[in-house]
Protein backbone atom coordinates (compact mmCIF):
# COMPACT_ATOMS: atom_id res chain seq x y z
CA UNK A 1 0.00 0.00 0.00
CA UNK A 2 3.32 2.55 0.75
CA UNK A 3 3.83 4.64 -2.05
CA UNK A 4 0.13 4.71 -3.42
CA UNK A 5 -0.56 8.69 -2.98
CA UNK A 6 2.45 9.31 -5.41
CA UNK A 7 1.18 8.24 -8.14
CA UNK A 8 -2.19 9.32 -7.42
CA UNK A 9 -4.03 12.67 -8.78
CA UNK A 10 -7.28 13.96 -7.57
CA UNK A 11 -9.77 16.20 -9.80
CA UNK A 12 -10.81 19.17 -7.87
CA UNK A 13 -13.88 21.32 -8.42
CA UNK A 14 -13.69 25.01 -7.24
CA UNK A 15 -16.09 27.60 -6.49
CA UNK A 16 -13.49 30.67 -5.93
CA UNK A 17 -14.92 34.04 -4.96
CA UNK A 18 -13.91 36.54 -7.12
CA UNK A 19 -14.14 40.42 -7.04
CA UNK A 20 -12.66 43.23 -9.17
CA UNK A 21 -11.77 45.71 -6.22
CA UNK A 22 -13.07 46.90 -2.98
CA UNK A 23 -15.51 48.54 -4.65
CA UNK A 24 -16.81 45.87 -6.76
CA UNK A 25 -19.74 43.17 -6.61
CA UNK A 26 -18.12 39.42 -6.73
CA UNK A 27 -19.39 36.29 -6.93
CA UNK A 28 -18.61 32.72 -7.01
CA UNK A 29 -16.39 31.46 -9.87
CA UNK A 30 -16.10 27.97 -10.89
CA UNK A 31 -13.04 25.87 -11.86
CA UNK A 32 -11.65 22.38 -12.04
CA UNK A 33 -8.28 20.95 -12.14
CA UNK A 34 -7.53 17.30 -12.91
CA UNK A 35 -4.17 16.62 -11.72
CA UNK A 36 -4.13 17.81 -8.47
CA UNK A 37 -1.57 16.03 -6.04
CA UNK A 38 -2.48 15.05 -2.35
CA UNK A 39 0.55 16.22 -1.36
CA UNK A 40 0.16 19.81 -2.46
CA UNK A 41 -0.69 22.29 -0.06
CA UNK A 42 -3.93 24.23 -0.64
CA UNK A 43 -2.02 27.49 -1.55
CA UNK A 44 -0.07 25.14 -4.16
CA UNK A 45 -3.43 23.76 -5.40
CA UNK A 46 -4.06 27.60 -5.90
CA UNK A 47 -0.44 28.28 -7.34
CA UNK A 48 -1.23 25.47 -10.35
CA UNK A 49 -4.78 27.20 -11.22
CA UNK A 50 -3.54 30.54 -11.31
CA UNK A 51 -0.54 29.21 -13.41
CA UNK A 52 -3.69 27.44 -15.91
CA UNK A 53 -5.26 31.08 -15.62
CA UNK A 54 -2.13 33.20 -16.66
CA UNK A 55 -1.13 30.07 -19.56
CA UNK A 56 -5.28 31.65 -21.06
CA UNK A 57 -4.15 35.41 -20.07
CA UNK A 58 -7.04 35.41 -17.62
CA UNK A 59 -6.35 37.10 -14.20
CA UNK A 60 -4.87 34.83 -11.39
CA UNK A 61 -6.89 34.43 -8.24
CA UNK A 62 -5.72 36.98 -5.99
CA UNK A 63 -4.42 35.32 -2.58
CA UNK A 64 -2.48 36.54 0.53
CA UNK A 65 0.46 34.65 1.74
CA UNK A 66 4.03 34.83 2.89
CA UNK A 67 5.90 32.34 4.92
CA UNK A 68 3.86 29.02 3.87
CA UNK A 69 5.28 27.40 7.41
CA UNK A 70 2.11 28.19 9.36
CA UNK A 71 3.61 30.96 11.38
CA UNK A 72 2.95 34.22 9.40
CA UNK A 73 -0.67 34.38 9.33
CA UNK A 74 -1.21 35.81 5.93
CA UNK A 75 -3.04 32.83 4.11
CA UNK A 76 -6.20 33.84 5.42
CA UNK A 77 -9.45 32.30 3.01
CA UNK A 78 -12.16 30.54 4.41
CA UNK A 79 -12.91 27.07 2.82
CA UNK A 80 -15.94 25.56 2.77
CA UNK A 81 -17.61 27.69 5.19
CA UNK A 82 -14.68 27.17 7.88
CA UNK A 83 -11.21 29.58 8.25
CA UNK A 84 -8.10 27.85 6.93
CA UNK A 85 -10.33 24.85 5.92
CA UNK A 86 -11.45 21.80 8.07
CA UNK A 87 -8.35 20.39 9.78
CA UNK A 88 -8.16 21.93 12.66
CA UNK A 89 -5.35 23.52 13.92
CA UNK A 90 -3.76 24.28 10.68
CA UNK A 91 -3.41 27.23 8.43
CA UNK A 92 -4.45 27.17 4.84
CA UNK A 93 -0.65 27.11 3.60
CA UNK A 94 -0.26 23.63 5.85
CA UNK A 95 -3.75 22.40 4.72
CA UNK A 96 -3.09 19.42 2.16
CA UNK A 97 -5.28 18.37 -0.49
CA UNK A 98 -4.79 14.72 0.81
CA UNK A 99 -7.93 16.32 3.36
CA UNK A 100 -9.96 16.32 0.33
CA UNK A 101 -11.29 13.60 -1.72
CA UNK A 102 -11.07 13.02 -5.54
CA UNK A 103 -14.19 14.50 -6.85
CA UNK A 104 -14.78 16.87 -4.00
CA UNK A 105 -15.99 20.38 -4.90
CA UNK A 106 -14.42 22.58 -2.22
CA UNK A 107 -15.86 26.57 -1.68
CA UNK A 108 -13.32 28.88 -1.39
CA UNK A 109 -14.75 32.50 0.30
CA UNK A 110 -12.61 35.72 1.17
CA UNK A 111 -12.61 36.57 5.26
CA UNK A 112 -16.17 38.08 6.09
CA UNK A 113 -16.32 40.84 8.11
CA UNK A 114 -16.84 44.13 8.63
CA UNK A 115 -14.10 45.23 9.41
CA UNK A 116 -12.28 43.26 6.99
CA UNK A 117 -13.33 44.56 3.65
CA UNK A 118 -12.47 42.74 0.67
CA UNK A 119 -9.48 44.51 -1.57
CA UNK A 120 -9.61 41.97 -4.02
CA UNK A 121 -11.16 38.00 -5.09
CA UNK A 122 -9.75 36.59 -1.57
CA UNK A 123 -7.47 39.25 -0.27
CA UNK A 124 -8.86 41.38 2.68
CA UNK A 125 -7.72 44.31 4.32
CA UNK A 126 -7.11 43.18 8.02
CA UNK A 127 -5.00 46.66 9.09
CA UNK A 128 -8.15 46.74 12.11
CA UNK A 129 -6.16 44.49 13.85
CA UNK A 130 -2.46 46.53 13.63
CA UNK A 131 -4.40 49.52 14.91
CA UNK A 132 -6.04 47.94 17.98
CA UNK A 133 -2.03 46.04 18.71
CA UNK A 134 -0.43 49.67 18.53
CA UNK A 135 -3.17 50.95 20.78
CA UNK A 136 -1.60 48.60 23.05
CA UNK A 137 -0.43 45.51 22.72
CA UNK A 138 3.19 46.15 23.57
CA UNK A 139 5.58 46.31 26.87
CA UNK A 140 7.94 49.46 27.87
CA UNK A 141 11.09 48.36 28.10
CA UNK A 142 13.98 50.11 29.24
CA UNK A 143 17.35 50.46 27.25
CA UNK A 144 20.67 49.79 27.91
CA UNK A 145 22.13 46.06 28.93
CA UNK A 146 19.79 43.34 28.58
CA UNK A 147 18.88 42.11 31.99
CA UNK A 148 19.45 38.80 33.44
CA UNK A 149 17.00 36.31 31.95
CA UNK A 150 16.56 34.22 35.22
CA UNK A 151 16.28 37.90 37.42
CA UNK A 152 12.36 37.33 36.93
CA UNK A 153 10.97 34.33 38.42
CA UNK A 154 8.25 33.17 36.15
CA UNK A 155 6.06 30.00 37.51
CA UNK A 156 6.70 27.34 34.60
CA UNK A 157 2.47 27.04 34.18
CA UNK A 158 2.16 31.04 34.22
CA UNK A 159 4.96 30.61 31.19
CA UNK A 160 2.99 27.82 29.34
CA UNK A 161 -0.04 29.66 29.47
CA UNK A 162 1.20 32.92 28.24
CA UNK A 163 3.06 30.87 25.62
CA UNK A 164 0.11 29.56 24.48
CA UNK A 165 -1.55 33.30 24.17
CA UNK A 166 0.94 34.33 22.61
CA UNK A 167 0.97 31.64 19.72
CA UNK A 168 -1.46 34.02 17.96
CA UNK A 169 -0.48 34.75 14.87
CA UNK A 170 -2.86 37.77 14.20
CA UNK A 171 -4.34 35.95 11.11
CA UNK A 172 -8.19 37.24 11.89
CA UNK A 173 -9.87 33.52 11.55
CA UNK A 174 -11.53 34.48 14.79
CA UNK A 175 -13.27 37.19 13.25
CA UNK A 176 -14.02 35.41 10.07
CA UNK A 177 -15.62 32.54 12.25
CA UNK A 178 -17.51 34.37 14.78
CA UNK A 179 -21.27 35.26 13.58
CA UNK A 180 -20.77 38.70 14.95
CA UNK A 181 -17.31 39.44 13.41
CA UNK A 182 -15.85 40.12 16.90
CA UNK A 183 -12.06 39.93 17.67
CA UNK A 184 -12.58 39.25 21.01
CA UNK A 185 -10.23 36.13 21.16
CA UNK A 186 -7.58 37.88 18.92
CA UNK A 187 -7.71 41.05 21.40
CA UNK A 188 -7.45 38.70 24.68
CA UNK A 189 -4.90 36.79 23.41
CA UNK A 190 -2.73 39.83 23.59
CA UNK A 191 -4.38 40.91 26.36
CA UNK A 192 -2.97 38.04 28.25
CA UNK A 193 0.28 37.30 26.65
CA UNK A 194 0.88 40.21 28.50
CA UNK A 195 -0.69 40.03 31.78
CA UNK A 196 0.30 37.35 32.83
CA UNK A 197 3.58 38.07 32.90
CA UNK A 198 6.20 40.19 35.02
CA UNK A 199 6.75 42.48 31.67
CA UNK A 200 3.56 43.76 31.11
CA UNK A 201 2.54 44.89 33.84
CA UNK A 202 3.64 48.57 33.78
CA UNK A 203 0.42 48.81 31.39
CA UNK A 204 -1.95 46.26 32.27
CA UNK A 205 -4.73 48.63 32.72
CA UNK A 206 -4.15 51.18 30.03
CA UNK A 207 -3.34 47.98 27.65
CA UNK A 208 -7.13 46.02 28.27
CA UNK A 209 -8.64 49.23 28.14
CA UNK A 210 -7.29 50.75 25.14
CA UNK A 211 -7.42 47.93 23.22
CA UNK A 212 -10.74 47.22 23.61
CA UNK A 213 -11.49 51.09 22.72
CA UNK A 214 -9.34 50.59 19.57
CA UNK A 215 -11.37 46.90 18.64
CA UNK A 216 -15.09 49.34 19.22
CA UNK A 217 -14.26 52.00 16.86
CA UNK A 218 -13.28 49.15 14.21
CA UNK A 219 -16.39 47.80 13.92
CA UNK A 220 -15.97 44.74 15.33
CA UNK A 221 -18.74 43.44 17.13
CA UNK A 222 -19.52 41.87 20.39
CA UNK A 223 -18.91 38.47 22.18
CA UNK A 224 -21.62 36.04 22.21
CA UNK A 225 -19.67 33.24 23.99
CA UNK A 226 -20.69 30.85 21.33
CA UNK A 227 -17.00 29.61 21.05
CA UNK A 228 -16.92 29.46 17.07
CA UNK A 229 -13.60 31.52 17.33
CA UNK A 230 -11.58 29.09 19.58
CA UNK A 231 -13.03 25.95 17.32
CA UNK A 232 -11.69 28.04 14.01
CA UNK A 233 -8.30 29.29 15.73
CA UNK A 234 -5.29 27.61 13.60
CA UNK A 235 -3.19 28.11 16.84
CA UNK A 236 -5.87 26.94 18.93
CA UNK A 237 -6.17 30.03 21.57
CA UNK A 238 -8.37 29.42 23.98
CA UNK A 239 -11.63 31.22 25.28
CA UNK A 240 -10.36 31.29 29.00
CA UNK A 241 -8.15 33.95 27.62
CA UNK A 242 -11.59 36.20 26.66
CA UNK A 243 -12.61 35.65 30.19
CA UNK A 244 -9.51 36.91 31.50
CA UNK A 245 -10.02 39.78 29.17
CA UNK A 246 -13.16 40.59 30.64
CA UNK A 247 -11.78 40.67 34.21
CA UNK A 248 -8.76 42.46 33.11
CA UNK A 249 -11.62 44.99 31.93
CA UNK A 250 -13.89 45.29 35.03
CA UNK A 251 -10.50 45.42 37.18
CA UNK A 252 -9.27 48.71 35.11
CA UNK A 253 -13.09 49.89 34.99
CA UNK A 254 -13.40 49.60 38.57
CA UNK A 255 -9.65 49.75 40.38
CA UNK A 256 -7.65 51.52 37.41
CA UNK A 257 -5.22 54.76 37.45
CA UNK A 258 -3.67 54.36 34.38
CA UNK A 259 -7.07 53.69 33.06
CA UNK A 260 -8.28 56.91 34.38
CA UNK A 261 -5.81 59.03 32.93
CA UNK A 262 -6.73 57.53 29.66
CA UNK A 263 -10.13 58.63 29.48
CA UNK A 264 -8.68 62.26 30.47
CA UNK A 265 -5.87 62.25 27.73
CA UNK B 1 -14.37 58.57 37.34
CA UNK B 2 -18.19 58.30 36.83
CA UNK B 3 -17.73 59.40 33.56
CA UNK B 4 -14.62 56.83 33.15
CA UNK B 5 -17.01 54.39 34.43
CA UNK B 6 -19.54 55.40 31.91
CA UNK B 7 -16.93 54.71 29.24
CA UNK B 8 -16.51 51.47 30.22
CA UNK B 9 -19.90 49.99 30.39
CA UNK B 10 -20.98 51.50 27.12
CA UNK B 11 -18.34 49.52 25.43
CA UNK B 12 -19.17 45.35 23.94
CA UNK B 13 -17.40 44.28 26.95
CA UNK B 14 -18.84 46.98 29.13
CA UNK B 15 -22.77 46.52 27.95
CA UNK B 16 -22.02 42.77 28.22
CA UNK B 17 -21.85 43.02 32.25
CA UNK B 18 -24.61 44.56 32.57
CA UNK B 19 -26.33 41.94 30.20
CA UNK B 20 -24.57 39.55 32.80
CA UNK B 21 -25.94 40.85 35.59
CA UNK B 22 -28.93 42.11 34.88
CA UNK B 23 -29.47 38.36 33.61
CA UNK B 24 -28.30 36.55 36.85
CA UNK B 25 -30.79 38.82 38.27
CA UNK B 26 -33.79 37.91 36.62
CA UNK B 27 -32.18 34.18 36.85
CA UNK B 28 -32.41 33.96 40.70
CA UNK B 29 -36.09 35.80 40.13
CA UNK B 30 -37.73 32.99 38.10
CA UNK B 31 -35.65 30.23 40.06
CA UNK B 32 -37.78 31.47 43.13
CA UNK B 33 -40.96 32.23 41.49
CA UNK B 34 -40.95 28.93 40.32
CA UNK B 35 -40.49 27.46 44.07
CA UNK B 36 -43.25 29.47 44.91
CA UNK B 37 -45.61 27.59 42.10
CA UNK B 38 -45.35 24.31 43.30
CA UNK B 39 -47.02 25.17 46.67
CA UNK B 40 -50.14 25.11 44.26
CA UNK B 41 -49.53 21.12 45.26
CA UNK B 42 -49.58 21.67 48.74
CA UNK B 43 -53.64 23.34 48.14
CA UNK B 44 -55.11 26.25 47.57
CA UNK B 45 -54.95 27.69 50.69
CA UNK B 46 -50.89 27.98 51.15
CA UNK B 47 -51.17 28.88 47.53
CA UNK B 48 -52.97 31.88 48.27
CA UNK B 49 -51.80 32.59 51.54
CA UNK B 50 -48.22 32.71 49.84
CA UNK B 51 -49.46 34.90 47.35
CA UNK B 52 -51.06 37.31 49.61
CA UNK B 53 -47.92 37.43 51.93
CA UNK B 54 -46.03 38.35 48.78
CA UNK B 55 -48.06 41.23 47.37
CA UNK B 56 -49.25 42.78 51.15
CA UNK B 57 -45.29 43.50 52.07
CA UNK B 58 -44.61 46.95 51.34
CA UNK B 59 -41.03 46.14 49.73
CA UNK B 60 -43.17 44.08 46.64
CA UNK B 61 -42.97 47.72 45.00
CA UNK B 62 -39.24 48.34 45.20
CA UNK B 63 -38.84 44.07 43.96
CA UNK B 64 -41.44 45.18 41.09
CA UNK B 65 -39.38 48.18 40.73
CA UNK B 66 -35.95 46.45 40.39
CA UNK B 67 -37.30 43.86 38.13
CA UNK B 68 -38.48 46.19 35.81
CA UNK B 69 -35.00 47.66 35.65
CA UNK B 70 -32.96 44.83 35.15
CA UNK B 71 -35.35 43.38 32.59
CA UNK B 72 -35.25 46.64 30.47
CA UNK B 73 -31.88 46.99 30.84
CA UNK B 74 -31.24 43.40 29.74
CA UNK B 75 -33.62 43.90 26.66
CA UNK B 76 -32.01 47.22 25.58
CA UNK B 77 -28.34 46.19 25.94
CA UNK B 78 -29.40 42.98 24.41
CA UNK B 79 -31.30 44.55 21.44
CA UNK B 80 -28.23 47.20 21.43
CA UNK B 81 -25.36 44.70 20.78
CA UNK B 82 -27.07 42.48 18.53
CA UNK B 83 -27.95 45.81 15.87
CA UNK B 84 -24.49 46.78 16.42
CA UNK B 85 -23.14 42.35 15.55
CA UNK B 86 -25.36 42.36 12.72
CA UNK B 87 -23.46 45.60 11.08
CA UNK B 88 -20.51 43.58 12.25
CA UNK B 89 -21.43 40.78 10.03
CA UNK B 90 -22.89 41.39 6.98
CA UNK B 91 -23.05 37.91 5.70
CA UNK B 92 -22.11 34.69 6.57
CA UNK B 93 -20.46 32.27 3.82
CA UNK B 94 -21.71 30.17 0.88
CA UNK B 95 -20.98 27.35 2.95
CA UNK B 96 -22.20 25.87 6.73
CA UNK B 97 -19.60 23.91 8.08
CA UNK B 98 -20.09 20.38 7.84
CA UNK B 99 -18.13 19.55 10.98
CA UNK B 100 -19.29 20.69 14.62
CA UNK B 101 -17.79 24.37 14.71
CA UNK B 102 -20.69 25.73 14.32
CA UNK B 103 -22.02 27.38 17.56
CA UNK B 104 -25.40 25.67 19.81
CA UNK B 105 -28.94 26.30 18.70
CA UNK B 106 -29.29 27.86 22.17
CA UNK B 107 -26.44 30.78 21.72
CA UNK B 108 -27.81 31.39 18.34
CA UNK B 109 -31.49 31.83 18.95
CA UNK B 110 -31.01 34.21 22.15
CA UNK B 111 -32.46 37.27 20.41
CA UNK B 112 -35.45 34.86 19.30
CA UNK B 113 -35.95 33.37 22.91
CA UNK B 114 -35.13 36.68 24.75
CA UNK B 115 -37.81 38.14 22.58
CA UNK B 116 -40.52 35.91 23.24
CA UNK B 117 -40.14 35.58 26.57
CA UNK B 118 -40.32 39.66 26.83
CA UNK B 119 -44.01 39.50 24.59
CA UNK B 120 -44.79 36.44 26.85
CA UNK B 121 -44.17 37.91 30.31
CA UNK B 122 -46.05 41.19 29.30
CA UNK B 123 -49.03 38.41 28.46
CA UNK B 124 -48.30 36.93 31.59
CA UNK B 125 -48.73 39.93 33.72
CA UNK B 126 -51.95 40.44 31.93
CA UNK B 127 -53.26 37.44 32.75
CA UNK B 128 -52.63 36.74 36.08
CA UNK B 129 -50.95 39.53 37.73
CA UNK B 130 -53.69 42.04 36.34
CA UNK B 131 -56.23 38.91 35.31
CA UNK B 132 -59.19 38.66 36.97
CA UNK B 133 -59.81 39.15 40.62
CA UNK B 134 -61.42 36.24 42.67
CA UNK B 135 -61.94 36.49 46.23
CA UNK B 136 -61.41 34.09 49.05
CA UNK B 137 -60.88 34.39 53.04
CA UNK B 138 -58.20 31.82 54.43
CA UNK B 139 -58.18 31.76 58.54
CA UNK B 140 -60.54 34.93 58.45
CA UNK B 141 -58.45 36.90 56.44
CA UNK B 142 -59.80 37.98 52.45
CA UNK B 143 -57.17 37.68 49.75
CA UNK B 144 -57.41 37.27 46.37
CA UNK B 145 -57.96 33.91 45.32
CA UNK B 146 -55.16 33.33 42.89
CA UNK B 147 -55.33 29.69 43.02
CA UNK B 148 -58.60 29.66 40.98
CA UNK B 149 -57.64 31.71 37.85
CA UNK B 150 -54.44 29.41 38.20
CA UNK B 151 -56.86 26.02 37.76
CA UNK B 152 -59.30 28.36 35.32
CA UNK B 153 -56.38 28.51 33.15
CA UNK B 154 -54.76 26.16 33.18
CA UNK B 155 -57.94 24.10 31.83
CA UNK B 156 -57.46 25.18 28.74
CA UNK B 157 -55.28 23.33 26.08
CA UNK B 158 -54.64 26.20 24.11
CA UNK B 159 -52.99 28.10 26.82
CA UNK B 160 -51.16 24.88 28.07
CA UNK B 161 -49.18 24.70 25.09
CA UNK B 162 -48.77 28.20 24.16
CA UNK B 163 -47.24 28.40 28.05
CA UNK B 164 -45.45 25.21 27.10
CA UNK B 165 -44.01 26.31 24.25
CA UNK B 166 -42.80 29.86 26.15
CA UNK B 167 -41.19 27.67 29.32
CA UNK B 168 -39.13 25.68 26.61
CA UNK B 169 -37.56 28.87 25.17
CA UNK B 170 -37.11 30.11 28.62
CA UNK B 171 -35.40 26.99 29.48
CA UNK B 172 -33.14 27.48 26.03
CA UNK B 173 -32.19 31.08 27.23
CA UNK B 174 -31.16 30.42 30.42
CA UNK B 175 -29.15 27.17 28.83
CA UNK B 176 -26.88 29.58 27.34
CA UNK B 177 -27.42 32.72 29.49
CA UNK B 178 -26.02 31.03 32.76
CA UNK B 179 -23.06 29.27 32.11
CA UNK B 180 -22.58 32.27 29.26
CA UNK B 181 -22.75 35.08 32.27
CA UNK B 182 -20.01 34.04 34.48
CA UNK B 183 -17.30 34.24 31.00
CA UNK B 184 -18.47 37.44 30.66
CA UNK B 185 -17.92 38.09 34.12
CA UNK B 186 -14.35 36.39 33.86
CA UNK B 187 -14.96 32.98 35.89
CA UNK B 188 -13.24 31.20 34.31
CA UNK B 189 -10.98 28.18 35.00
CA UNK B 190 -9.93 25.45 33.22
CA UNK B 191 -11.05 23.40 36.42
CA UNK B 192 -13.93 24.78 36.58
CA UNK B 193 -15.55 25.37 33.56
CA UNK B 194 -17.31 22.16 32.90
CA UNK B 195 -18.96 22.46 36.55
CA UNK B 196 -20.01 26.14 35.28
CA UNK B 197 -21.68 24.24 32.02
CA UNK B 198 -23.25 21.87 33.79
CA UNK B 199 -24.65 24.30 36.26
CA UNK B 200 -26.26 26.36 33.39
CA UNK B 201 -27.86 23.13 32.12
CA UNK B 202 -28.90 21.66 35.15
CA UNK B 203 -30.63 25.36 36.38
CA UNK B 204 -32.45 25.50 32.98
CA UNK B 205 -33.70 22.61 33.14
CA UNK B 206 -35.09 22.45 36.84
CA UNK B 207 -36.63 25.50 35.97
CA UNK B 208 -37.94 25.00 33.07
CA UNK B 209 -39.21 22.02 34.56
CA UNK B 210 -40.49 23.38 37.74
CA UNK B 211 -42.84 25.73 36.14
CA UNK B 212 -44.27 23.20 33.47
CA UNK B 213 -45.14 20.94 36.39
CA UNK B 214 -48.39 23.08 37.42
CA UNK B 215 -49.61 23.63 34.29
CA UNK B 216 -48.99 19.91 33.46
CA UNK B 217 -50.73 18.69 36.72
CA UNK B 218 -53.61 21.15 36.68
CA UNK B 219 -54.74 20.02 33.14
CA UNK B 220 -54.02 16.41 33.19
CA UNK B 221 -54.15 15.57 36.83
CA UNK B 222 -57.26 17.66 38.41
CA UNK B 223 -58.81 18.35 34.90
Amino acid sequence: MAGNNNSRTMRINLKVWRQKDRNAGGSLVDYSLDTVSPDMSFLEMIDVLNEKLIGKNEEPIAFAHDCREGICGSCAMVIDGEPHGPQTGTTTCQLHMRTFSDGDTIVVEPFRAKAFPVLKDLVTDRSALDRIQAAGGYVTVATGNAPDGNAIPIGKNIADLAMDAAACIQCGACVAACRNGSAMLFVSAKVSQFALLPQGQAERERRVSRMVWQMDEEDFGSCTNMGSCAAACPKEIKVENIARMNREYGKAMLFGHEAKQAVED
Amino acid sequence: MSQGILRYLSSTIGRKYLMAISGLVWTLFVLTHMLGNLLIFAGSDLYNFYSYKLISNPLIYLAEAGLVLFIGLHATTGISLKLRNMRTKPSLYAVTPKSAKGASLSSKSMIWSGTITLVFLVLHLITFKYGTHYDTTVDGIQMRDIYKLVIECFAQPGYVAWYTFCLILVGLHLYHGVASSFQTLGISHPKFNSAIKGFGWAYSIVVAVGFLAVPFYVFFVKG
